[in-house]
């Protein structure tokens, strides 16, 4: 991330919280929201309805600060919208919702949602013979505790299913942990496990992904205080 | 009508490349001739309800029209959060057809019945409930759900009526004077049956969402009894409101919300309801006086 952008995303994200005391690293899944956005999605605000953009779904829909940040940097919506967080007119909540907020391909909040929605539109786009987009979910560690996950993961697995990543953010919330670690649970998916503050490095790893299995990404960060 | 609605969704498959069929194994086998032919848009999950309809949410937000099959207990009762959000909150569409919904599967016991599908459905907005009485209602039904994007619960039992009544709205087969009993779907016979030599009106609908309740006032009766083959009372709050300004008395009738922990066969559970032709002539001819 350039200085400049850091300066702005961090402008942002204090017009949206109201909170001066925490940097922006306080925000678990900024940086890889960033690379995402900034480096590998094939999405822009002028083709947010294109069936051949990559669909990004945020399934960890519980604190979308650095997500409506992102999205108001790259111009999907007004950064005027970010003054007037989950207020009685505002478009954007603490959990969005995909009919309020242009770019946001899901409506998140209820956890353990985002990667069946994901495997169903990465089946959808192969239906119609879209082979270029990507679907992109993104998920916490503590939202892979829900057993809808291992639903979606299985299925993927077993099913070869090349056009999904998920993309686990990794802060140590899950109450039980993951003994063993997180990518072990991705049977018949690729893996690559990141510092996920290192811009290159998750790039890197979300560009890991050949195509021929279902890619995970769990992307380390600091543990949730 | 599970053969006829697996013939009907086959066709459909066929006929336009919008529509796919998700499973989660019930069915499968009756599908696989289908699935050989559109190996993309019939999808079977496995034993994965969630992900069944979150599938189904993925593919209408692609643009496709799924059309989603399972026991009523697995595709609705279980999954009732996907569909609640993995649908009607991402604003997409899909349309569902159970199974075994009540006590057809009664041998099976309670974890294969589901009395509480359509009270379910009623907790969330806009949605269109079919209950055919016969399999020569199935097809219609399908074909005209599948030709939209909005979303649509097809309820298929193994109760059945003699004879397929397959317009919409609420159709009068007797004509009577002193109430009108609305029979919804496989509960018609066993109404007529129940109503011999009384004194009433006798309606039939395989739609109970949203309800004909113009259909209702124009019978113009101030009582109102409903036969319905799922939880008493699912239907009582739109007959409230269609009669809202009317002076009139309801009976409810339909499946008790007691677990009775009995298996036996659906004509037993039906008698154990109140919901044979003796059981709903007793309440019917009690509610008359």
């Amino acid at each position: 991330m350039t200085a400049p952008t850091t300066t702005h995303l961090g402008e942002l994200l204090r017009r949206l919280t109201g909170d001066e005391k925490h940097a922006p690293s306080a925000h678990s899944t900024l940086d890889v929201l960033w690379v995402l956005y900034d480096r590998v999605l094939r999405v822009s605000p002028d083709r947010v309805d294109d069936p051949d953009r990559d669909r990004f779904l945020l399934s960890k829909g519980h604190g979308p600060a650095a997500y409506y940040a992102v999205l108001a940097a790259k111009g999907f919506l007004p950064e005027e919208w970010l003054d007037d967080l989950a207020g009685p007119d505002s478009r954007l909540g603490h959990h969005p919702d995909r009919l309020l907020v242009p770019g946001v391909e899901i409506g998140s909040g209820s956890l353990g949602h985002g990667l069946g929605l994901g495997v169903g539109t990465a089946l959808g786009l192969r239906a119609q013979g879209l082979s270029t987009p990507r679907v992109y979910v993104m998920t916490g560690d503590a939202e892979l505790d829900e057993g809808s996950n291992h639903e979606a993961i299985a299925y993927a697995g077993a099913t070869g299913l090349g056009s999904l990543t998920a993309v686990v953010i990794d802060n140590r919330s899950s109450t039980h942990g993951w003994p063993g670690g997180i990518a072990g649970r991705f049977h018949g998916w690729t893996a690559s496990t990141v510092d996920g503050r290192d811009h290159d490095a998750i790039e890197s790893a979300l560009r890991a992904h050949t195509g021929a299995a279902p890619h995970v990404v769990v992307a380390e960060v600091e543990t949730k205080e | 009508m599970r053969d006829t609605f697996v013939n009907a969704a086959t066709a459909l498959l066929d006929d336009d490349p919008r529509t796919a069929v998700v499973l989660a194994d019930i069915s499968a086998t009756a599908f696989e001739p289908a699935a050989r032919l559109h190996p993309d848009r019939v999808i079977n999950v496995g034993i994965r309800e969630q992900l069944m309809l979150g599938v189904a949410g993925g593919l209408a937000l692609t643009g496709l029209r799924p059309i989603v099959h399972s026991y009523a207990t697995f595709v609705v009762d279980r999954a009732y959060e996907q569909i609640k959000l993995d649908l009607d909150h991402q604003g997409v569409g899909a349309v569902l057809v159970s199974v075994g919904a009540s006590y057809d599967g009664s041998t099976a016991g309670r974890t294969h019945m589901s009395p509480g599908d359509v009270a379910l459905f009623d907790t969330l907005g806009n949605w269109t409930v079919h209950v055919p009485g016969h399999a020569g209602e199935v097809g219609p039904l399908l074909t005209a759900a599948a030709a939209h994007d909005e979303n649509v619960y097809i309820r298929l039992s193994t109760q059945r009526n003699a004879a397929a009544r397959p317009a919409a709205g609420l159709q009068t087969v007797r004509r009577g004077g002193r109430a009108a009993v609305v029979a919804v779907g496989p509960m018609l016979d066993t109404a007529l049956a129940a109503t011999e030599g009384l004194d009433v009106t006798v309606a039939y609908t395989n739609t109970p969402r949203p309800f004909d309740s113009k259909g209702l006032r124009a019978l113009g009766h101030a009582d109102v009894v409903l036969v319905e083959p799922y939880l008493a009372g699912t239907s009582s709050a739109v007959v409230s409101d269609a009669l809202r300004d009317v002076p009139h008395r309801l009976l409810s009738l339909g499946v008790g919300r007691t677990d009775l922990h009995r298996y036996g066969s659906p004509k037993d559970h039906a008698r154990w309801h109140g919901l044979d032709a003796a059981g709903v002539r007793e309440s019917i001819s009690a509610f008359l006086g």
